[in-house]
Formats: structure tokens, C-alpha cells, sequence
């Protein structure tokens, strides 16, 4: 077996058992980096030196000697952070994110760090401020976004497993557009602490990987309550082990009928709908449900979001560090051009959204209305909940697009949200798992989504789906 | 036309909690700038605010010393705004959802007694500072030592009426905030900081005229006086037939008036909304309770209870009442003597005090300790030494820190009340000067002083004035009598 095609499960037990060197592993992976970065571009800084050092001293831990991706928004001590952003540009944070502290005392190996949309505003990649990463199973598509790169890097056996954030859909949209598994836990599951903040009611970090039971192992490591993040949950990690073996037989699954109708791919549904037969299979028990709120929540996502956002945001102002214009009149002016120059196109867009929607005769009308919403479309779900154990839908509406094909308008690209953004709203966890390809053969995913701090339901229907197809062993050609 | 003022004030109140409100930096004042700093209070990115539960603490003691209802759950919230010296871009406050209202503070005016409502108390963090020109170069600095700072904003009902009623609020607002320990709430340290609200409207009207914010007043004087000038200016615009414009005025202390900063078009738009990295703040009873037992007695029932208990005058113990320290001085003195509670007032009122505030010391730093003003004032219960006497050795004590009964000792202070003994020497002061004696007799009865001031001169001091008047009286009249 190739060694960058390993799961995280099946090189622990390889490492364990002494048939493979921790060293030997991160080799390899650089190798497959060097062999296929310039076609997908995942990566906006990769540390071979760095990596093959940590792991040739590497000692014990659930991830000892585990080479692992990360998104550039989630902050490593002394590693420039960029965001894929140019207002970021050279920024080194004196500081670890949660996140890393915890994969750091689990032993991982830092390969690198990952691309993504701008401040994680987007649904491709495109909107990096530096490249556009590729979609490893088509050059010509995108990799779904804001985790393009960790999803691209997970999918072409640059890493064995990656850390993404998820704030509409950023880890399980890129997942299912690169045929990976990604899993968005509940909101508070995962520290924030060290993750730069888009929208903070709403961001969570999760594990990008190629199985359901290697997301399990890594959210295992990540999880649990931080003292540094207020909205951090008080419970301890979950063990892998019962977050995988719940029995999924006699579990009732929604299909809310909100998410099968106008706008679907037939090719999507034809696959989420066979994935469906197989959970029945597996002794699962279908309902159709109703989720009546759902066509408000891209409306309300982009209120709610962009709100934060223009907030979270402000802090760029070319005072302290990171990018300041070179040339500027006074404070007002090196503002306004520091900003200007700093930010991309869809980050400035949303800034003037979110600045526009608390702006004093608007905030009722707008932000607040839309939590109102948020409220009703967290309702339905606790509805819907009360019925069922988990809710099944597609992951996107479509599969990987082409290249440049929604640059021009926003509110397509927004759309391609629209299965995800519900989850972030209510802060309940949803994980994508493969479930088959298009004609063209691109990856479609399936989204499962489960009650709040319910991760075992969803990581164990998940698992037991993958135990009995084979849509995750699909390599992509690149 | 007879107009009155309505003044409303927003004052800041800086906590004096030993780190941060939302990281655990120092908030110890004076450091090298930018060394009390982390990465969450220069606003890095992707860290997150921690409230400190002690800043908590504390603004709930101030708000139930000022009556306040807490609320159970209070939320904390983004003010939006670009400036240097706010690294996030925005500070957090308490918006929709204070920590407390409803409360209210009494201030004594000449006129009597008046209520001044609270609206409310919020918790928040302060901002750093911009540094200009203080290094020799054309660039402006940022220090953020202060920065995550914990103030209180206390915003007052537009209750007060006349300058010296702001003055007064302000300043009971700064005593009870030093009895309680949360801040020493010193204006020209810049721990206690206010802004006024004021408008003008003929006496009888009960419309709210248009308002002007006033900022920048530094010291209690500054703010009356401030008001005074803008109740004058906004007089003189309404009587030329003129309208008030509602604008942010800075108050300018060295040309004693008052300018404009902005207009209400330039105002800003916060663009306020919950602070979507702290989770609500829960009171609970029990915490509440813990908290309101922990404070001390305050200043109005400290003042009731001296005059009940004490027998002092609302006066007297006002100004004994006026600060802890001196309640709790002039307490341990009568602890000490409980038998003339109201001599020690005054000894502490007016003879320690008066030499202090000469030396513009305050009470903390008296060279006295109660115990020896209650000493003192044995002393002179018990006849040992005369009250004049007395003012000399609180002198000395003063100076060397001796003790009254040492000091009395050492120097023979003891106080002649012998009455033979001062029998004779009053005999022979009038033997010694019969013209003055004559001229008693005819009637010039004020020339007794006279004879007093030759006795005291002859005993260096020490003659009991009271016996020395019974005797000369009694003399004097055995003189008339023998004519
Ligand atoms: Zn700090």
C-alpha cells in the first residue's frame, strides 16, 4: 500500500506495531507533495524540515507520528498566519491555537498549512488572496471552500488527515466536493481559542479525513471544554470508540423534504437517495420531515455572519501588525488605503454587509430580525428531533463547479451553501461522508446531521456506512 | 425669564482589580508602556475575551451600594469604532442587558436632602493611549497597558438641577466607591472620569430643552464649573432668540469655556450588537447575597448611626462620615475613650484635620494614631491638662509621635487646680496691680482678663483657668466688699 493513502487509523496501528517509521511516513507524504502540489496548489506554506524533524523525535500519543494539515486560520506559535490574506501577510502568532496545543500533545507531525478562501469567505478557494487551489479529481474545479486546500490536500495524499473551520459549510462543502469526510462538530464542542474569527457565533474547527472513524480519532484529540474560549461547552473529549459504535439499527433519519427539491443536481440526489437505501439497509428507519424555516437561512446566514464579521474584522487596521499601506496622509487615510489594498474583493463585500445590517435604523430590520429567524430555524430542528435520531440530506446542491464559473456572482455562490448553513445557525453538528460520483466523476457527499453535542449518532451512522461501501477507497487521478 | 438646568451625568469608574477584565494582565498603573500586554488585550487575532469573575464582583458591589437591581443575566456587547488606541476595533461594554438598574444615590444639598436616580450600571474595558511627540520624532505611539482595564459606567437619571448638585453627586459617588474598596475613584488620576448631559428650560416646564454633551472635566471644579458656564451660554442663546444644537462640547480648563468637538451629524453609530464571544453573565442569588454581605456599612448609615449613637450633628458627622478612613479613625478614638464622643469629633475635626490639610496630607498619613487624640482628650476631661495645653501637646505628639500622657509627663504639663496654692498667686498678681484693680471696681469688668493672662503668665500656663476664674471673681468681690 502507497503510504499517503494511509488513514490515520491504518498508520497508528502501523507505527504501533513498529512495520513503519514515523519518519519514513512524513517522507513519503513530502514526497507526494512534491509530486503533486503544483497541479493542486493546497498548500500555502508547507515545512519539510520542520516536519521530517518532529517526527523523526517523535515520542507516544494518540497521533504520534500522525503528518496533519492545517487550515492557515487556525494559529501555530511562530508560524506565519495569513488567512489567505494579504492584510495578514507575515503575521507570526506568539501564540498556539487550542487545537494545536492538543494535536501537539497527541503527537501529530505539522505538515504544513493550508489554503482557503480570504478570512474563510467563500465556497472555492478562489477567493485566496494568494492562488486558487484544484480540485484533485478535476484540475479545472474547484475544491469546494473555505477548507479547499485541507479538503484538495486530504483528497490527493498530500496529508493523512487535515484540521478545517466550518462557518456555513467550510469543512463538510470542500469534503463532499473532494470526496473526503468532514465533520462540523457542535458549536462549543472544539475550542475557538486560536482560530481567526469570521463569524464567531457560528465558526467551529473540525477534522477533515478519509474515513468517518479517523475523523472520530481527531476529534477525540481536539475536543473538550477550554477555560481560554467562554463558548466552549463543559464536557470532556468524547473516546473515539464511543463516538463510532452506537447501534445505528432502529435509528429514525429525517429527509427533510426542504433539501430534495428545485436546485438539486439529479445526479446529487440520485446518490444521496441511494446512500439513504443503504442506511435503510442497515436497519435505519426513514421519515420525511420538514425543516419549514430552511428557505430564510441564506438570508439569515449572510446577516448574522457578515454582522460579525465587519466586527471581528476591524481589528486589521495597519496599526499593530500585518499589512499597513506604504503611503498615507493621516490616520484616516492610512485606514482607508491599509483596508483598501489589504483586503479581497468578497471580504470587503461582506464587510460593508455586516457593517450596513448593525448600522443605527437597520439593526432591527436586519440583524436583528435575523436572529429572530436563527431562533426559529434552531427550533425546527429540535422539532424535527424530537422524531428522529439524525437528519439526512445532500452536502451541496451540486458537485464540484468549474473554475471562474460563480466568481462573478455572489449569490450563486452563496447558494452553494444552502444544505450547510442551516446546521452553523443552530449549532448542532453535521458530518459529510462520500456517497458516490457523477457521470463526470466528481465526488458527491452525503450530510448528516445530529442533535447538539450528539456527534456519536451521526460519526456512527456514518461509520457503519462506510463499513459496507467503498466511495472513500476512490482515489482521485491526479 | 427664569430657567433651570437638567443635568444627567455618565461617569466611568475604574476598578481596582489587580489584573485585567477580559485577560490576566496587570493593571498596575505606570509600567513601560506596552508591558502589561498579551495577546488578547492587543486584540490578536483569533484570541479570545475571558471575563476576570472578580471585575464582576466588584462592579456588583458598587452597583448594590448604589441600590441598583442586578439584573440575573446581563449580556456584554461590541462598541464599534476605529481608533489606534482600540486594538479590536471595538471595545466590549454592556448594551441592551446592563449588569444593574433602577438604583439612586442621595446627595445633602444646602437645601436639603435630594435623590438623584441611577439608570443604570454597566460593566466595561477601558482603552489604551495614544503617545504624541513624547519621543523626539513626528510619529504618534500606541501604549496598551491600559487597555482591558476594568471600568464601570454609571449612568445617573437627568435628576440634578444646579452645578454644585453635580459636584456633590460626584463626589459621594467617589466616597462611596472608596468605602466599598472597588476604586479610589480619584479624578485627576483619571479612576473616576465623567461626562454631562445638559440641557436648559424655563422654571415650570416640564418638556426636556435640546441637550449638549460635555466632556473632559478633570477635577470636581472643573465640572461645576464647566456647567456653570454652559447653563450661562445656553441661557444667553435662548434669550438673543437663538436654539441650542444638540453637539459634543470639550470642556477647555484653561480658557474656562466650552468648545465644540462634534456636531450630532458627525456622531458616531457604534453599530452596538452581544458580544458573540462571552457567554451572558448569570447572577445568581446566592452569589448576590454572598456579595451584598460583604459590603461594609455605607456612608448614609454610618452618618445616622453617628448621630444617634454618638450624639454628633448632622454636620459634624457628615464630615466625619465623609471618607472610611476618618469614620473609621474617629471611631477607634472613641473606642478608646467612650465617655465624649463629640469633644473627639471636634478634636478630629478641626485640630487634626486643620494641621493635615495645612500640610495637604490626608488622614492616612496622620502622625497621630486615634488612640493618642483619645488620650488627649482624657487628659483634658479629667482636668490634667486645660484644652489650651492640650493644643500644645497635639503639637508634639504631632511632630515626634509621642504620646500626650508621655509628653505631659516629661514636661510637668500637669495643670494646676490646686486651690490654695492658686489662691495665693492670684493674691499677690492683685497686690501687684492695684490700679487695674481700681479700675475693676469702678466698673471696668472686662479688665479680667488682664489678671487672668498675669496668673497664667506666673504658673507658665499651667493654672486650671476654671479655678483661676472662680478665685479671681471671689477676690475681687472680697476687695469691692472692703471698700
Ligand atoms: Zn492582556
Amino acid at each position: 500500500m502507497e503510504l499517503c493513502w494511509m488513514t490515520v487509523k491504518e498508520a497508528r496501528e502501523a507505527l504501533d506495531k513498529g512495520e513503519l517509521g514515523a519518519g519514513e511516513l512524513a517522507r513519503a507524504i513530502l514526497d507526494r507533495v512534491e509530486e503533486v502540489e503544483s497541479r493542486v496548489r493546497a498548500y500555502i506554506n508547507v515545512f519539510p524540515g520542520e516536519a521530517l524533524e518532529t517526527a523523526e523525535k517523535v515520542k507516544g500519543g494518540p497521533l504520534a507520528g500522525i503528518p496533519l494539515a492545517i487550515k492557515d486560520n487556525i494559529c501555530i506559535r511562530g508560524l506565519e498566519t495569513t488567512c489567505a490574506s494579504k492584510i495578514l501577510k507575515g503575521f507570526k502568532p506568539p501564540y498556539n491555537a487550542t487545537v494545536v496545543d492538543r494535536l501537539r500533545e497527541a503527537g501529530y507531525v505539522l505538515l504544513g498549512k493550508t489554503n482557503l478562501d480570504e478570512f474563510a469567505m467563500g465556497s472555492s478557494t478562489e477567493n485566496s488572496g494568494f492562488f486558487t487551489t484544484h480540485n484533485p479529481w478535476d484540475l479545472d474545479r474547484v475544491p469546494g471552500g473555505s477548507s479547499g486546500g485541507s479538503a484538495a490536500a486530504v483528497a490527493a495524499g498530500e496529508c493523512l488527515a487535515a484540521l478545517g473551520s466550518d462557518t456555513g459549510g467550510s469543512i463538510r462543502q470542500p469534503a463532499a466536493f473532494c470526496g473526503v469526510v468532514g465533520l462540523k462538530p457542535t458549536y462549543g464542542r472544539v475550542s475557538r481559542y486560536g482560530l481567526v474569527a469570521f463569524a464567531s457565533s457560528l465558526d467551529q474547527i473540525g477534522p477533515i479525513t478519509r474515513t468517518v472513524e479517523d475523523a472520530a480519532l481527531l476529534l477525540e484529540v481536539i475536543s473538550g471544554h477550554d477555560p481560554r474560549d467562554s463558548t466552549s461547552a463543559p464536557y470532556p473529549p468524547h473516546k473515539a470508540q464511543e463516538l463510532l459504535f452506537k447501534e445505528v439499527r432502529g435509528m429514525v433519519l429525517g429527509l427533510p423534504k426542504e433539501y430534495f427539491g428545485e436546485g438539486l443536481d439529479p445526479q446529487v440526489r440520485g446518490a444521496v437517495l441511494e446512500a439513504v437505501r443503504v442506511l435503510e439497509s442497515l436497519g435505519c428507519r426513514v421519515e420525511e420531515v420538514s425543516l419549514p424555516h430552511s428557505p430564510y437561512a441564506v438570508a439569515t446566514y449572510y446577516l448574522v455572519a457578515t454582522a460579525e464579521a465587519s466586527s471581528n474584522l476591524a481589528r486589521y487596521d495597519g496599526v499593530k501588525y500585518g499589512y499597513r499601506a506604504p503611503e498615507h496622509k493621516d490616520l484616516y487615510d492610512m485606514y482607508v488605503k491599509t483596508r483598501s489594498q489589504g483586503f479581497g474583493v468578497e471580504v470587503k463585500r461582506r464587510i460593508m454587509l455586516g457593517t450596513y445590517a448593525l448600522s443605527a435604523g437597520y439593526y432591527d430590520a436586519y440583524y436583528l430580525k435575523a436572529q429572530k429567524v436563527r431562533t426559529l430555524i434552531k427550533r425546527d430542528f429540535e422539532e424535527v428531533f424530537r422524531a428522529c435520531d439524525a437528519v439526512v440530506t445532500p452536502t451541496s446542491p451540486t458537485p464540484a463547479f468549474r473554475m471562474g464559473e460563480r466568481l462573478a456572482d455572489p449569490l450563486t455562490m452563496y447558494l452553494s451553501d444552502i444544505y450547510t448553513i442551516s446546521v452553523n445557525l443552530a449549532g448542532i453538528p453535521a458530518v459529510s461522508v462520500p456517497c458516490g460520483f457523477t457521470r463526470e466523476g466528481l465526488p458527491v457527499g452525503l450530510q448528516i446531521m445530529g442533535r447538539a453535542f450528539d456527534e456519536a449518532t451521526i460519526l456512527s451512522l456514518g461509520y457503519a456506512y462506510q463499513g459496507v461501501t467503498d466511495w472513500h477507497k476512490k482515489r482521485p487521478p491526479v | 425669564m427664569e430657567y433651570e438646568a437638567v443635568i444627567g451625568l455618565e461617569v466611568h469608574v475604574q476598578l481596582k482589580t489587580n489584573s485585567k477584565v477580559f485577560c490576566s494582565c496587570s493593571t498596575e498603573f505606570g509600567a513601560p508602556p506596552n508591558t502589561h500586554t498579551c495577546p488578547v488585550c492587543q486584540g490578536m487575532p483569533g484570541v479570545l475575551p475571558v471575563l476576570n469573575r472578580r471585575v464582576a464582583e466588584y462592579a456588583i458591589k458598587a452597583a448594590l451600594a448604589l441600590n441598583c437591581q442586578i439584573n440575573p443575566l446581563s449580556v456584554f456587547a461590541r462598541k464599534n469604532y476605529f481608533y489606534p488606541d482600540l486594538p479590536k476595533g471595538y471595545q466590549i461594554s454592556q448594551y441592551e442587558l446592563p449588569l444593574a438598574e433602577h438604583g439612586y444615590l442621595e446627595i445633602e444639598t444646602p437645601q436639603g436632602k435630594r435623590r438623584i436616580g441611577i439608570t443604570r450600571v454597566h460593566m466595561e474595558e477601558d482603552a489604551g493611549k495614544n503617545v504624541h511627540g513624547e519621543f523626539g520624532d513626528p510619529h504618534s505611539y500606541v501604549d496598551l497597558n491600559r487597555t482591558g482595564v476594568p471600568l464601570i459606567e454609571i449612568v445617573s437619571e437627568p435628576d440634578i438641577r444646579t452645578p454644585e448638585e453635580a459636584r456633590l453627586y460626584l463626589q459621594k459617588l467617589r466616597t462611596i466607591m472608596r468605602y466599598i474598596e472597588v476604586s479610589d475613584a480619584d479624578m485627576e488620576k483619571g479612576e473616576l472620569r465623567c461626562d454631562a448631559n445638559i440641557s436648559i428650560r424655563p422654571k415650570g416646564e416640564t418638556r426636556l430643552g435640546v441637550k449638549t454633551e460635555l466632556k473632559n472635566m478633570n477635577s470636581f471644579r472643573h465640572v461645576q464649573k464647566a456647567l456653570e458656564y454652559e447653563i450661562k451660554r445656553q441661557q444667553k442663546v435662548l434669550e438673543e432668540g437663538g436654539i441650542i444644537v444638540q453637539e459634543t462640547l470639550l470642556w477647555n480648563p484653561q480658557l474656562g469655556a466650552t468648545e465644540t468637538m462634534r456636531s450630532k451629524e458627525e456622531a458616531h453609530d457604534y453599530r452596538y450588537f452581544p458580544e458573540p464571544d462571552l457567554v451572558p453573565l448569570e447572577v445568581s442569588q446566592e452569589w448576590l447575597e454572598e456579595v451584598a454581605a460583604s459590603l461594609p456599612e455605607l456612608p448614609d448609615e454610618k452618618k445616622a448611626r453617628f448621630i444617634e449613637e454618638y450624639g454628633l450633628s448632622a454636620y459634624d458627622a457628615e464630615v466625619l462620615t465623609s471618607a472610611r478612613e476618618m469614620a473609621d479613625f474617629y471611631e477607634a478614638a472613641v473606642k478608646a475613650h467612650p465617655d465624649n464622643p463629640k469633644a473627639l469629633a471636634n478634636w478630629v475635626m478641626v485640630e487634626l484635620l486643620g494641621r493635615l490639610h495645612a500640610e495637604n496630607k490626608s488622614l492616612l498619613e496622620a502622625p497621630v494614631t486615634p488612640q493618642q487624640i483619645a488620650q488627649l482628650v482624657a487628659l483634658v476631661d479629667k482636668g490634667t491638662i486645660s484644652g489650651k495645653m492640650a493644643k500644645e501637646v497635639l503639637a508634639k505628639t504631632y511632630q515626634t509621635g509621642k504620646d500626650p500622657q508621655q509628653i505631659v509627663e516629661e514636661e510637668g504639663l500637669v495643670q494646676l487646680s490646686d486651690e490654695s496654692e492658686l489662691e495665693a498667686i492670684v493674691e499677690k498678681v492683685l497686690e501687684d496691680n492695684p490700679k487695674e484693680v481700681e479700675k475693676y471696681l469702678a466698673g471696668k469688668t472686662k479688665i479680667v482678663g488682664f489678671f487672668v493672662g498675669q496668673i497664667m503668665k506666673a504658673t507658665k500656663g499651667k493654672a486650671n483657668p476654671q479655678v483661676v476664674n472662680k478665685i479671681l471673681i471671689k477676690k475681687l468681690q472680697e476687695k469691692g466688699e472692703q471698700q
